[in-house]
């Protein structure tokens, strides 16, 4: 059944399939290879001098790097967000959909792991972290949980992800006792790695600004309206490229309870800025920092409304009926809400976390250019990564690309679309 | 958290009973604690050598010195302090108590406790002060005229050492 | 049944192998065998007493070639029945930072980046310890400036300390004698230690050190102020390698009116146990319940 043979030309043809495409597929490629190229002489010089080349310093610790880490975490945690409604309501126009968001997962996790191992002083240490072999201290520690957690998701998904697609390429029906309850194991994993990922921040006494109770729903609301975006996007890139049939309705589903769940996100913020504002306590100075700015220092303020101006807008185009099943008015409402919360993560929620400092020092951080230069160089690689895996995924799932491929082969089977059904 | 406790009696204060009855035995008190030698200003000691009371008759009358010593000012405490106050009048090389009682100049502090009587026990506690010594061992205590001038012994403002460099000021390769 | 390995026993094992692997490295990769014994190296808590000493030969040599100096790396344990204590006396401090610089003479921080372990506040005697209003970069002719006082912040070795939670690798423990260190050449450099401490204490190595070869204290201790490398964490250790051979933090001595007091909590009869049961004494930020070992207190 699972021949090394069919195996080793699984690997092979994917590989191989890589290497085959248009001249957009070669230009886009090629533009993500610059984009590494550029972060990795970027990253080699902060090797060199140390993160000194940042503007993170003592008084802000945590910058440009942690606030894309957090949001990319939501990004592979909402990925899950399509197999509730796939698996668990038993809905089948978006079961085919899911293998891509799991690939979604899958680079986003990449990036997270690439923005925590160019963000730490020491990446040569890098084994310290690993159990056993190093000294994790779980469960003390929530960045201990969180180092499990993330590898758990990314090998779930890792591990799906190849079982499916190997088990088309094979034109074999998938197991579903297996794909089954990893699935949906899946789900409380994605809920746990955002859940950590927000409970490393509140779990912190010395940061009033993030020491709130609220903030492990807010990362999950922000995330899980956030995440699919791309994938709507994408979605219709890919069914315009591609022969992937996608119903509209998945994507009028998905737009809907994102719209929900920026609605949602929309009202805890504002029940966090009811809390310090009307509270008055000394506190308040984080949230005045963000929203009306301290002492003369006013960066974030344009960033903090414009994040609520384009969730708001965001989530009315894609609540209204009439906009949601408008082309226009559904892409326009994905990048307004990728926008609105990539800029709640990173301006609106590192940065305000660590100014003023414990001893009341406003320093004003800015990313500089090495940061910006190895962040888009990972962003490279993810969607470098997101691209190859779909560029095997989607011929696999067509039926285009299986282990008979290459050879006369009688007329395809309709069944072999083993993945859009039971 | 202010506890008042009340300690047992230590080494230090039977020391200071010793110290008492050999007062009442020889009429001066004797030294409880390692300290350095008195600041004396250079050629000023032995007092006598011109306050012999042969050559110099004792004036007890408060006034402003005008003569020797007229570069010492005396602002400790209210303006009828004098120097005859804490100087005993019949032995310029002893101080001298509020009962009269003469004492070194090695054991001042006995003299500025009169007052400050809080202080001292701070100071033999070990915490008025500057501290060096060891914490677990013998402690180096100095007298309170090393850091206080007894005639003027407000302290002085210092000039602060530089303050640290700002965050934006720190850069790769030195500091703006 | 036979008896599981222990976690010792596998790291034994591990550590064997890494020996083994790390000869080919140091063939294969051109690197000195020094530079491979110290990417392998472990927890300080967790070496053998031959690891450590080959560990402080190895770290002895690196500063000499360094810095040309014999630098000695002291290795004290802590005392029986000793818990460090400070107290800071708020109502003498005059903001001279004799204290910032002689720490900086003691414990070789890099001086360019320039990294200074205590903190000086000023703040308003009218609004009292208001931290929204403090300003460490006070430069006037003389200190004390007229309505103002101020307060010196530096680790205060919190008993119950938000740091050492949240360390990933465990890089950061509190010591019996409850100086809370940190393992240099164990520390991954996450800064979440920064971001957890609420007196921000520590500070971070951005780039890497440098010490004029002159000014470089060569009696140090591995958890306290041997010179440190690029990419780590540290913070003021209570002068480890001074207070582990009884002598007073060079805060402390330094102190031109006496402010600094410092001694063992466990000792009844100790300055800051005498402190602690007859002044005014306070807590900053008591709320966060860090439990800490040094102590403000109003003197006069």
């Amino acid at each position: 059944m699972y021949s090394l043979r069919a195996l080793r030309r699984f690997v092979q043809d994917s590989i191989g399939h890589i290497f085959q495409g248009n001249r957009y597929y070669y230009a886009w490629v090629g533009f993500l290879l610059v984009l590494i190229a550029a972060g990795a002489a970027a990253y080699l010089g902060q090797l060199r001098d140390g993160l000194i080349v940042t503007h993170m310093r003592d008084q802000v610790s945590w910058g440009f790097y942690i606030g894309n880490f957090t949001f990319l975490v939501g990004v592979a945690a909402a990925a899950i967000m399509l197999v509730i409604p796939a698996y668990v309501y038993d809905w089948e126009p978006i079961r085919e959909i899911t293998i891509l968001g799991e690939v979604l997962a899958i680079s986003a996790l990449v990036m997270c792991l690439c923005f925590v191992m160019v963000d730490i002083g020491r990446p040569d240490r890098f084994w310290h972290i690993m159990p056993l072999v190093g000294r994790l201290n779980f469960p003390t520690s929530l960045l201990a949980w969180d180092v499990i957690v993330l590898n758990i998701y990314l090998l779930l998904n890792w591990f799906v992800v190849t079982y499916l697609l190997y088990c088309g390429y094979t034109k074999r029906h998938y197991v579903k006792a297996i794909v089954l309850p990893l699935v949906l194991f899946s789900i409380p994993m994605a809920v746990s790695i955002h859940s950590v990922t927000a409970f490393l921040f509140n779990g912190l006494a010395a940061r009033p600004f993030w020491n709130s109770a609220i903030l492990a729903p807010r990362f999950l609301a922000s995330a899980f309206c956030s995440g699919p975006a791309i994938l709507l996007v994408l979605l219709q890139i890919l069914r315009k490229v591609t022969n992937l049939k996608i119903k509209d309705e998945a994507i009028f589903k998905v737009a809907e309870l994102m719209a929900y769940t920026m609605g949602f996100t929309l009202f805890l913020t504002m029940a966090e800025v009811f809390k310090e504002f009307y509270s008055n306590t000394e506190h308040l100075v984080y949230t005045k920092y963000l929203w009306f700015g301290l002492q003369g220092h006013h960066t974030l303020v344009p960033y903090a409304w414009g994040s609520v101006a384009c969730g708001l807008a965001a989530f009315l185009l894609l609540l209204i009926p009439r906009t949601r099943h408008n082309w226009v008015g559904l892409n326009i409402g994905c990048v307004l809400i990728y926008a609105s919360v990539y800029i709640e993560k990173g301006m609106g929620l590192i940065i305000p976390g660590l100014t003023p400092d414990p001893l009341g020092e406003i320093y004003v951080y800015t990313p500089s250019a090495t940061e910006i230069l190895v962040a888009a160089g990972i962003f490279g690689i993810g969607f470098l990564v997101f691209t190859l895996m779909l560029k095997v995924a989607v011929p696999i799932m067509l039926g285009e690309l299986t282990v008979t491929s290459g050879q006369p082969a009688p007329e395809a089977d309709p069944d072999h679309l083993a993945l859009a059904k039971h | 958290m202010v506890i008042p406790s009340f300690r047992p009696p230590s080494r230090r204060a039977l020391a200071l009973l010793c110290g008492w009855f050999l007062v009442g035995l020889a009429g001066v008190r004797a030294q409880d604690i390692q300290v350095p030698p008195p600041p004396f200003t250079e050629g000023l000691f032995p007092c006598t050598a011109c306050h012999d009371g042969v050559n110099q008759k004792v004036n007890r009358t408060r006034r402003e010195l005008t003569g020797m010593h007229s570069d010492i000012i005396l602002k400790h405490g209210p303006d009828s302090r004098w120097c005859l106050d804490c100087h005993d009048p019949l032995n310029r090389d002893r101080l001298h108590l509020a009962s009269g009682e003469q004492i070194e100049f090695t054991v001042s502090y006995e003299l500025c406790g009169q007052c400050h009587g809080e202080k001292l026990r701070d100071w033999r506690a070990g915490v008025h002060g500057k501290r060096t010594g060891s914490w677990s061992g013998q402690k180096q205590y100095l007298l309170c005229v090393n850091c206080h001038n007894p005639h003027t012994p407000h302290f002085q403002a210092l000039k602060p050492m530089p303050p640290p460099l700002r965050p934006e000021a720190i850069r790769k390769g030195g500091a703006l | 049944m036979k008896k599981i390995a222990t976690l010792k026993s596998r790291r034994r094992f591990l550590g064997g192998a890494a020996a083994t692997m790390a000869g080919a490295m140091a063939t294969l990769t051109g690197c000195g065998r020094n530079e491979v014994e110290a990417f392998l190296q472990h927890n300080f808590r967790e070496l053998s007493k031959d690891e450590l000493r080959q560990v402080i030969a190895r770290l002895e040599q690196d500063a000499k070639r360094k810095y040309g100096k014999e630098v000695r790396i002291g290795t004290e344990p802590a005392q029986q029945g000793v818990i460090f204590g400070y107290a800071l006396d708020l109502s003498r401090c005059i903001g001279c930072r004799r204290c910032v610089k002689a720490c900086v003479k003691e414990n070789n921080p890099s001086r360019d980046p320039q990294i200074e372990w205590i903190r000086v506040l000023q703040l308003n005697k009218d609004e009292g310890v208001d931290i929204s209003h403090a300003d460490p970069y006070y430069n006037p002719e003389e200190v004390p400036q007229e309505g103002h006082f101020y307060m010196p912040v530096q680790c205060h070795q919190c008993r119950n300390a938000p740091c050492t939670k949240v360390c990933p690798v465990g890089a950061t423990w509190q010591e019996p004698d409850g100086i809370v260190v940190v393992d240099y050449n164990w520390c991954i450099g996450c800064r979440y230690c920064m971001a957890a401490c609420p007196y921000g204490a520590r500070r971070f190595n951005w780039g890497e050190p440098a010490i004029p070869a002159a000014e470089v204290n060569p009696v140090t201790h591995y958890l306290g102020n041997r010179p440190r490398p690029k990419g780590v964490v540290e913070k003021c250790t209570f002068c480890i390698q001074r207070t582990r051979k009884g002598l007073y933090p060079a805060c402390v001595e330094i102190c031109p009116t006496g402010s600094r007091k410092f001694g063992n909590l466990a000792d009844p009869k100790s300055e800051i146990r005498y402190i602690l049961e007859n002044k005014r004494v306070f807590i900053f930020k008591e709320d966060l319940n860090t439990k800490p070992k040094f102590f403000y207190f109003y003197g006069v």
